[in-house]
């Protein structure tokens, strides 16, 4: 018996599409060349102007101690930044998902605030909060606490505006899913926090990295509001996107594209996990997420 | 274990969920909690689970109040409608669950826990499905994976919510049978809910009636379909003509009719309701009393042939079935005139009132009120 190829075979007509072939060709046209002046050749041109002055000024524009200290206070406000949203995250996640209290609906408004404000105004709030001629500020300054202008500040900075990400992906995966199998995890015995690190973990895990990841991305490459409270102190209070504009800022365009091919990339490997996440964990992620 | 269950309350909001339950069930039994929806039977099983607390009232096992302990420290075995499975679990850690998750020196070692669980995989007739997930199993597969888990914790009390209604119907009745074995094998005492007369009739030993978050009857199968204690009752266990009817003395009289004499005179004098299910009306013998009526439509459905027959000067229309062999089916015609008998029917005394409908507030009579007759 020979095998037959199973090939796709194409409907010539779909019958929900009415337009002509060359509409439809021109509106894809349009779509790519979209696409391609603004999303692929600036991505293509910070490559391109990245490496202009060869393989080895890149480098060397990397290996500069200002930019190794951005990129270690970048990472440092991650590093803080999203485990603290990821806890707030599934905490506040689970207690809309699976409880009936008052004012939920203001709590959800609440998570949903540092994305319908400026980033410069959530920068400003801390300058307010803890600035030198701010509401607490002197207090602290008074007892050696540094946070304007200072590592705090751009972690609080960060961890403001990437409050939602988590939350946001968690809140609908886990009001679908119900709490019918906690429930049958402690029919059987388990205490809350048994129910909760066997059942209620593992069912969300996909969508928690998908929320994490997205978070991480955003606490990477935060500008406006960690811009206000950063100070620019090279060295000591410049993340890699502040970094990038003060290099530009002083016409040393190779080296500010070196920078920013750095951020580049991350959103390029966030994409690719993302993707890979919507692809191959789509049913594990909430509806709105799946392809 | 027997389960006693006191002056039970529980509001949602102002909606009166349970109003003052009292029921008692004996070791080992198998009981049917039965009711429309919004009856207040998932509320009683949930509130004997611990999966909702009562507003007041006991809940006792033996002697023990567990009204307001822990659903942990209850011990039952919980039987979801949806089953509730982990679904990123494999069948057999699904039926572990119960045992892993015991405080450590209570637990059993893993290859005890291992043994144990797929003993109870043999029982529901799920060995070798050990590995599979949720995911790759049908509704009833599911439904047993998850009464195998329920068991695993060797449960005080069994408590199934809707177990089969999420089934469809071949493999509901499988698995109706395949319970009762088990219930018979196992003995665990098993209270389940469900909305399905015909379900609680053909599995369980008693079966409470439920209706606006009271108790209408508790009873055998036989107590309640033969015997029903009100209105309610006759109306949700199957078909129901009602008739207006009026009481004097010892007879009952349809229209101009005295279709039957009473047993004793207890019953107050006056309007009553007749209520009839469509399988205890038949053909009268030539000179007996009957209801006399004209034959609209006759149905044949597999064995039960059903018509639709016109009674007395209102022209209400009454259900009537027959099994397909029975020997007055040829009587049934489209234009005939018959007299029915009413082999068996129960006289409930009528306030002002519209008869009762199905799932709708029948306002509840007490046993003596209710008199039943059979004409032989």
């Amino acid at each position: 018996m020979s095998a037959v190829p199973s090939s796709l075979t194409i409907p010539r007509h779909n019958a929900a599409v009415t337009e002509a072939p060359w509409l439809r060709r021109l509106l894809i046209a349009v779509a790519l060349v979209f696409l391609a002046s603004f999303l692929l050749l600036p991505l293509l041109l910070v490559f391109t102007e990245a490496l202009r002055n060869g393989v080895g000024a890149y480098f060397a524009a990397l290996r500069d101690p200002e930019t190794l200290s951005a990129m270690r206070l970048t990472v440092i406000a991650a590093a803080i930044a999203v485990p603290l949203n990821l806890v707030f995250g599934v905490a506040a996640a689970w207690a809309i998902a699976k409880f009936e209290f008052r004012g939920k609906a203001l709590l959800i408004s609440l998570i949903d605030l540092p994305f319908s404000v400026s980033p410069v105004i959530a920068g400003l709030i801390y300058v307010l909060m803890f600035g030198a001629q701010g509401w607490a500020g002197p207090w602290l300054i008074a007892h050696g606490v540094e946070i304007i202008f200072a590592v705090p500040g751009i972690v609080l900075a960060t961890i403001f505006v990437t409050f939602p990400f988590v939350a946001r992906e968690l809140i609908p995966l886990m009001q679908e899913q119900g709490s019918e199998q906690e429930q049958a995890a402690i029919t059987l015995g388990a205490s809350g926090w048994q129910a909760f690190w066997h059942v209620t973990l593992p069912n969300i895990r996909w969508g928690l990295l998908y929320g994490v990841l997205l978070c991480n991305a955003r606490a990477m490459g935060e500008f406006g509001a960690v811009s206000v409270v950063s100070g620019h102190i090279r060295g000591l209070t410049n993340t890699l996107p502040l970094h990038v504009e003060i290099l530009y800022n002083e016409y040393q365009f190779a080296a500010a594209f070196a920078v920013a091919s750095l951020l580049a990339g991350l959103a390029l490997v966030t994409l690719g996990i993302k993707t890979w996440l919507e692809w191959r964990h789509g049913d594990a992620l909430s509806a709105t997420r799946r392809h | 274990m027997d389960i006693h269950v006191r002056k039970l309350h529980k509001h949602f909001g102002n909606f009166a969920a349970l109003a003052g339950v009292d029921l008692d069930i004996a070791s080992g039994e198998l009981i049917a909690l039965l009711g429309p929806s919004g009856s207040g039977k998932t509320t009683l099983l949930r509130v004997i689970a611990g999966l909702e607390f009562p507003d007041h009232g006991q809940i006792l096992f033996g002697d023990e109040d567990m009204a307001h302990r822990p659903v942990r420290e209850r011990r039952i075995g919980f039987v979801f409608q949806h089953y509730a499975l982990f679904k990123h679990m494999s069948v057999l850690d699904n039926v572990a669950f119960g045992l892993r998750v015991k405080p450590r020196r209570e637990r059993p070692g893993e290859a005890l826990i291992q043994a144990r669980a797929r003993e109870l995989l043999e029982l529901v007739q799920l060995g070798g499905l050990e590995k599979r997930f949720p995911a790759q199993l049908s509704g009833g597969q599911r439904q047993r994976v998850a009464l195998a888990r329920a068991l695993a914790i060797e449960p005080r009390v069994l408590l199934l919510d809707e177990p089969f209604g999420a089934l469809d119907a071949r493999v509901r009745k499988d698995l109706r049978q395949w319970l009762r074995d088990l219930h018979r094998k196992t003995g665990y005492t098993t209270i389940f809910v469900t909305h399905d007369q015909e379900e609680a009739l053909e599995l369980a030993d008693r079966v409470v009636v439920m209706n606006q978050g009271a108790i209408e009857q508790v009873g055998s199968v036989e107590q309640v379909y033969e015997r029903p204690a009100s209105p309610f009752v006759f109306d949700f266990l199957g078909g129901t003509n009602v008739i207006a009817a009026t009481v004097q003395g010892r007879t009952v009289r349809i229209g101009e009719t005295d279709i039957a004499a009473l047993r004793d005179s207890l019953h107050p004098n006056g309007p009553a309701d007749v209520y009839v299910r469509p399988g205890d009306l038949r053909v009268s013998d030539a000179d007996a009393p009957g209801l006399e009526v004209t034959v609209i439509a006759v149905q044949r459905t597999g064995p039960i042939v059903r018509a639709v027959v016109e009674h007395g000067a209102g022209g209400q229309r009454l259900q009537v079935e027959l099994p397909h062999l029975h020997h007055d089916v040829p009587a049934f015609t489209p234009g005939a005139t018959l007299r029915l008998r009413l082999a068996q029917f129960s006289v409930y005394p009528r306030a002002d009132r519209p008869a009762p409908q199905t799932g709708v507030a029948a306002p509840v009579l007490i046993g003596r009120e209710r008199v039943r007759i059979e004409v032989n």
